[in-house]
């Protein structure tokens, strides 16, 4: 059980953040195919692909040679900015504060800006658009990494935290060549508000566990301390609440 | 270079969006380090400072964040 409690919240923590990163990568590597077709598109997220792989397989062996106690200090912390950097965002945007992020709106910006890069300079739009294809990738791709890693080092979680990155990349494609549009209805709001409140509970844990304290109930904490992110960023959006706005969306 | 740029503005990007949630955590943080090694026999002390020093960093956080 003792591993399940880390298994399954991790799993789902990678996935859903997987499946929020997947999203915003295709929504500008379709707008790259539908200007400049697939072979651009295809080319540049392939390349950011080999790259991210690079990233994982240097890394993961380096994290190894840390002591465990620094390893869990030094990821904990990370994984609280992280996680509280995204529940914070989540907050702000259940409340009305700040827009909703819009997928629909993200791929007609990068399809107009695209175009009038092939207005200007046609001869180097192939390279161009390979370009941003691989930069959306690798750069949307990064945040993945990062959480795989985190919630993974030390505790021999790679491959779980892989296959749950890996199920929502594939899921996303999956869907998006076969809708062939941005996918705009996913609840990337909801989605970041759950990614946050648990990659918060897995850093305040870590974080804990590194500085020294024996957390009562031992793995169970990331439970309760996922239950007091939850329950404060859920007052923080009453209390900072704009009257139009939608929560959850 | 742009585009190490990017990277590099992009990885800093994902800890620190509001620098003062970042610094506010990292203060907690040292905080909590500080009492967790001048009372190494309450180490529970320290981790309440932690828990309850991010929770309210992230409500003052918020409620500052958001225009009157």
């Amino acid at each position: 059980m003792d591993s399940w409690v880390h298994i399954g919240p991790a799993t789902t923590a990678v996935f859903l953040a997987s499946l929020v990163e997947a999203v915003e990568a295709l929504t500008i590597v379709l707008a790259v195919a539908t200007v400049r077709g697939w072979r651009p598109a295809g080319l540049g997220a392939l390349a950011g692909l080999a790259l991210l792989i690079l990233i994982v397989v240097l890394l993961g062996p380096l994290l190894d040679r840390v002591p465990l106690h620094l390893l869990q200090l030094a990821i904990g912390v990370l994984l609280l900015m992280f996680g509280m950097r995204w529940l914070r965002k989540a907050i702000l945007r259940s409340a009305g504060v700040i827009p909703l992020h819009d997928e629909a709106v993200a791929f007609a910006a990068e399809t107009a800006q695209l175009r009038e890069q092939a207005r200007l300079r046609d001869a180097r739009l192939d390279w161009l658009a390979g370009l941003t294809s691989f930069k959306a990738v690798l750069l949307e791709g990064l945040e993945v990494v990062f959480i795989v890693i985190a919630v993974s080092a030390g505790r021999g979680l790679l491959i779980p935290a892989s296959a749950g990155a890996l199920a929502a990349c594939l899921l996303v494609v999956g869907v998006g060549f076969i809708v062939h549009r941005p996918l705009a209805r996913v609840p990337e709001n909801t989605l970041k508000f759950a990614v946050g409140v648990m990659l918060s509970a897995f850093g305040m844990f870590w974080t804990g566990e590194g500085l020294g304290v024996s957390w009562p109930g031992e793995d169970l904490a990331i439970v309760a301390f996922a239950a007091m992110f939850l329950a404060v960023a859920l007052v923080a959006v009453i209390i900072v609440r704009r009257p139009s706005a939608k929560a959850f969306s | 270079m742009n585009m190490l740029i990017a990277v590099f503005r992009e990885v800093a990007g994902l800890f620190v969006d509001d620098g003062s949630l970042a610094l506010a955590i990292l203060a907690v943080v040292v905080f909590a380090g500080v009492l967790a090694t001048l009372m190494p026999d309450f180490p529970l002390a320290a981790g309440a400072i932690l828990l309850l020093g991010c929770l309210g960093v992230l409500l003052a956080n918020v409620i500052l964040a958001t225009p009157r």
